[in-house]
C-alpha cells in the first residue's frame, strides 16, 4: 500500500512528577490526544489553565477516519488559533451528487450563507487534523502532552481524582480536581467508572477504503444507493487532500471483515466503480459496524466525559468528530471559570444538560440517516426507493432522501443558563444559540464578528450598555459604531439589531440573553444565571 | 375558477421527522401486513384530499413515474 502521509512518533518523556514520586494535585487532566481532547487543552490553555493530556499511544490517529469538518467547528479552531491553516489544507466542497442505480436521481449544493469567515464543510484527512493540534499544544505553554501514558486505575472523592498510570518506566500515581474522558467510543475511563453505553448498534458492516488518484474528478460528494457496480447496497466518494479519495462500500450484514479488507477483494470493486481506465493506489483500507449510543450522565463527580466517550454516532453526517469539539468548546469555559473559582461547580453540571441534548440531537439524525440508506424491511426499502425514485423529477420527494444530515450545531434550548427573550426578536439567533459570524470593521480593518469574542461580550448595537460584573466576572462591552462598524449591514440583519438591543454572549460564542434596550440589573441577572448562581 | 393543481414542490414541515414516523408505522409487521398498512395510507389520504383532479393527478404522475424508471 501506498503512503502519502509519514506518521510522526512523538517522544516519551518521564516526568519530573514520575521521577520524583511525589504525588501531585493537576487543576484538569485530559485522557486521550485525539481531535477532542486536544481541542479541549488547547481551549483550557487559552483561558488560563493548567492542562494535563495523557494518550496512551505516541503518534495521531491511524487512517484518515473523521475527515469532514463543519463550519462551527473550524470557528472553534478559529478560535483557538488554527481555523485558517486547516481550512487552507482542507478541501472545501459544495456540491452533492445522488445517484439511484445507474442514473443520477438530484444534485445539491450546501449554499452556505455568504460572508462567514469559514466555509461550510471541509474534508481532511484525521492525522493532518491531529498533527495540527499536537503542534499547537506543544507551542501552548499551558498544555503538558505526555506519550504513552496510559491510565490502569482510578478513583474519587469529594475534592481530587487519584490515577494510576502506567508509562515505561512503570506505575505511578497522579491527581486531578477535574479528569476529562476524551479517550473514544471503547472509552477505558468509562469502562473502569462501570458505566453503561447503551442505544442501538447496527449489523451492516462497511468498508473503508482510502486511494491515491490523480482522476479528474470534481471536488464534489457523489453518494450511490444501489449501484450497477455494487448491487444492493451504499457507495460514498468524497475528496481529501493529497489526492487522497475516501470511499465506503455498504458490504450488508453477512459480510466478513477480514476477507473483505484483502485487496484482492478491494481493488476489483474498487475498479468497477472508478471504470477500467482510472489508475489508482490503495493507502488504507478498514471494515466497520457502527453504533449509536451514549452514556446516561456525562459528569461523573469529578470525571466528565467528552466526544465518543460520552456519545457514539454513525458517520453518516459527520457528526462524531464535529460534535466532539463542540463538547470541548463547552467544557472548556466553564471548567475555567470554575477552577479559578469564579463560578460554583453547579455550572460543570449545565455540561451535561447541554451537551446530552446535543447529543441526542446528533443521535436522532444520524439514526434517520441510517435508516434511510440501510432499510430494514421490504416495506422501508420499498419507500426508500420510492423516494429515489420520485426524487428525479419531483422537488417534493428530495428534502426525503437522506444520505447524511450535515453536521450543524445544537442551539441550547432549554439551557438552565439561557434567559429567555422577553421581546420580540426576527433573527433566530435565540439564547442558547451559537452566534453567527458576519463581516465587520475594526480599526479601519475588515475583520469578522466571531474573532471578538471570546468572553462574556455585551454585543450592544449603538451606545448605551456598560460593563457589567458578577462575582468577579466581569463582561466586555463590544459596541457598533466605537468598537465595529457594519459596512455592509449584515450584522444587524443578522442579529435584527435595532438601535438599542443588547446581546449577552457566553465564552463559548453562544447567546445568553438578549434585550431591546440595556438593563444593568437585567444583565446582572442573566449573567449571574449564565454563571449557575442562582 | 382555477384548477387545483398536485403540488409537487417540497410542501412539509421537517420531511425527515415524518420519514422516521412512516418507517417506525411499519415497526414489527409482517412484510404483508406493511404492504396492506401502506394500501391503506394510499386509500386514508385520498379520501381526506377529497379532490377528484388533484387525485387523478398523483395517480397519473406515480404511474408515469414508475414507468420511467429503468426495472
Amino acid at each position: 500500500m501506498l503512503n502519502t502521509y509519514r506518521y510522526p512518533s512523538f517522544e516519551y518523556r518521564r516526568s519530573a512528577e514520575q521521577a520524583s514520586a511525589q504525588t501531585l494535585c493537576h487543576p484538569v487532566v485530559i485522557i486521550g490526544a485525539g481531535p477532542v481532547g486536544l481541542s479541549l487543552a488547547l481551549d483550557c490553555a487559552a483561558r488560563g489553565l493548567q492542562v494535563v493530556v495523557l494518550d496512551d499511544n505516541n503518534t495521531v490517529s491511524v487512517g484518515s477516519r473523521a475527515v469532514c469538518y463543519a463550519k462551527r467547528t473550524l470557528e472553534i479552531w478559529d478560535r483557538l488559533g488554527l481555523g485558517q491553516k486547516l481550512a487552507q489544507q482542507g478541501i472545501q466542497w459544495q456540491v452533492g451528487k445522488v445517484f439511484f442505480r445507474d442514473e443520477q436521481a438530484y444534485q445539491f449544493d450546501l449554499l452556505p450563507q455568504a460572508q462567514h469567515k469559514m466555509p461550510a464543510m471541509i474534508n481532511l484527512q484525521q492525522y493532518h487534523l491531529e498533527e495540527q493540534l499536537v503542534q499547537a499544544c506543544q507551542q501552548a505553554p499551558g498544555v503538558d502532552l505526555r506519550w504513552k501514558h496510559r491510565v490502569t486505575d482510578l478513583e474519587q472523592d469529594d475534592s481530587r481524582v487519584t490515577l494510576t498510570v502506567s508509562t515505561p518506566d512503570g506505575p505511578f500515581r497522579m491527581q486531578a480536581k477535574w479528569l476529562i474522558a476524551a479517550d473514544g467510543a471503547n472509552s477505558d475511563t468509562r469502562r473502569m467508572l462501570g458505566l453503561s453505553f447503551t442505544g442501538q448498534a447496527f449489523e451492516d458492516r462497511f468498508l473503508i477504503a482510502d486511494v491515491v488518484m490523480k482522476a479528474d474528478f470534481p471536488t464534489e460528494r457523489w453518494f450511490w444507493f444501489d449501484p450497477p457496480f455494487h448491487r444492493h447496497q451504499s457507495v460514498l466518494l468524497h475528496k481529501q487532500c493529497d489526492s487522497v479519495w475516501r470511499i465506503d462500500f455498504q458490504l450488508g450484514r453477512e459480510a466478513d471483515p477480514e476477507e473483505e479488507k484483502r485487496p484482492d477483494k478491494v481493488i476489483p470493486r474498487i475498479q468497477a466503480m472508478l471504470g477500467p481506465e482510472v489508475p489508482f493506489e490503495l493507502e488504507w483500507v478498514s471494515v466497520y459496524q457502527f453504533a449509536c449510543r451514549r452514556a446516561e450522565r456525562f459528569q461523573h463527580g469529578r470525571v466528565l466525559l467528552v466526544g465518543d466517550a460520552a456519545h457514539q454516532v454513525s458517520p453518516f453526517g459527520a457528526r462524531g468528530a464535529n460534535s466532539g469539539v463542540q463538547d470541548a468548546d463547552n467544557l472548556a469555559w466553564k471548567l475555567a471559570l470554575v477552577a479559578q473559582g469564579l463560578a460554583p461547580e453547579a455550572l460543570l453540571h449545565s455540561y451535561h444538560d447541554e451537551r446530552s441534548a446535543a447529543a441526542d440531537d446528533n443521535l436522532r439524525q444520524s439514526t434517520r440517516s441510517t435508516d434511510f440508506i440501510t432499510p430494514k424491511s421490504r416495506a422501508s426499502l420499498r419507500l426508500r426507493n420510492a423516494v429515489l425514485e420520485l426524487a428525479r423529477s419531483e422537488a417534493f420527494a428530495r428534502p426525503l432522501v437522506n444520505s447524511g444530515r450535515l453536521s450543524t450545531p445544537t442551539r441550547y434550548a432549554n439551557s438552565p443558563l439561557n434567559t429567555n427573550d422577553a421581546e420580540t426578536f426576527t433573527s433566530a439567533i435565540a439564547p442558547g444559540a451559537p452566534c453567527t459570524d458576519a463581516p465587520i470593521e475594526v480599526a479601519g480593518q475588515p475583520a469578522w464578528l466571531l474573532e471578538q469574542l471570546s468572553g462574556f461580550t455585551l454585543l450592544s448595537f449603538g451606545a448605551g450598555a456598560q460593563p457589567v460584573s458578577v462575582a468577579g466576572v466581569q463582561t466586555r462591552v463590544l459596541e457598533l459604531g466605537r468598537d465595529l462598524l457594519d459596512p455592509q449591514g449584515l450584522l444587524a440583519q443578522r442579529y435584527d439589531g435595532q438601535p438599542g438591543t443588547v446581546y449577552l454572549i457566553r465564552p463559548d460564542q453562544h447567546v445568553a440573553a438578549r434585550w431591546r434596550r440595556f438593563d444593568a440589573q437585567a444583565v446582572q441577572a442573566a449573567l449571574g444565571r449564565a454563571l449557575a448562581l442562582h | 375558477m382555477n384548477t387545483p393543481a398536485l403540488i409537487r414542490e417540497p410542501h412539509m414541515a421537517d420531511p425527515d421527522s415524518f420519514y422516521e414516523e412512516l418507517i417506525a408505522s411499519q415497526h414489527g409487521l409482517s412484510d404483508e401486513q406493511a404492504d396492506m398498512a401502506l394500501a391503506k395510507l394510499v386509500l386514508i389520504l385520498a379520501n381526506h384530499i377529497g379532490d377528484r383532479q388533484v387525485l387523478s393527478q398523483a395517480l397519473a404522475l406515480a404511474r408515469s413515474n414508475t414507468l420511467a424508471a429503468k426495472p
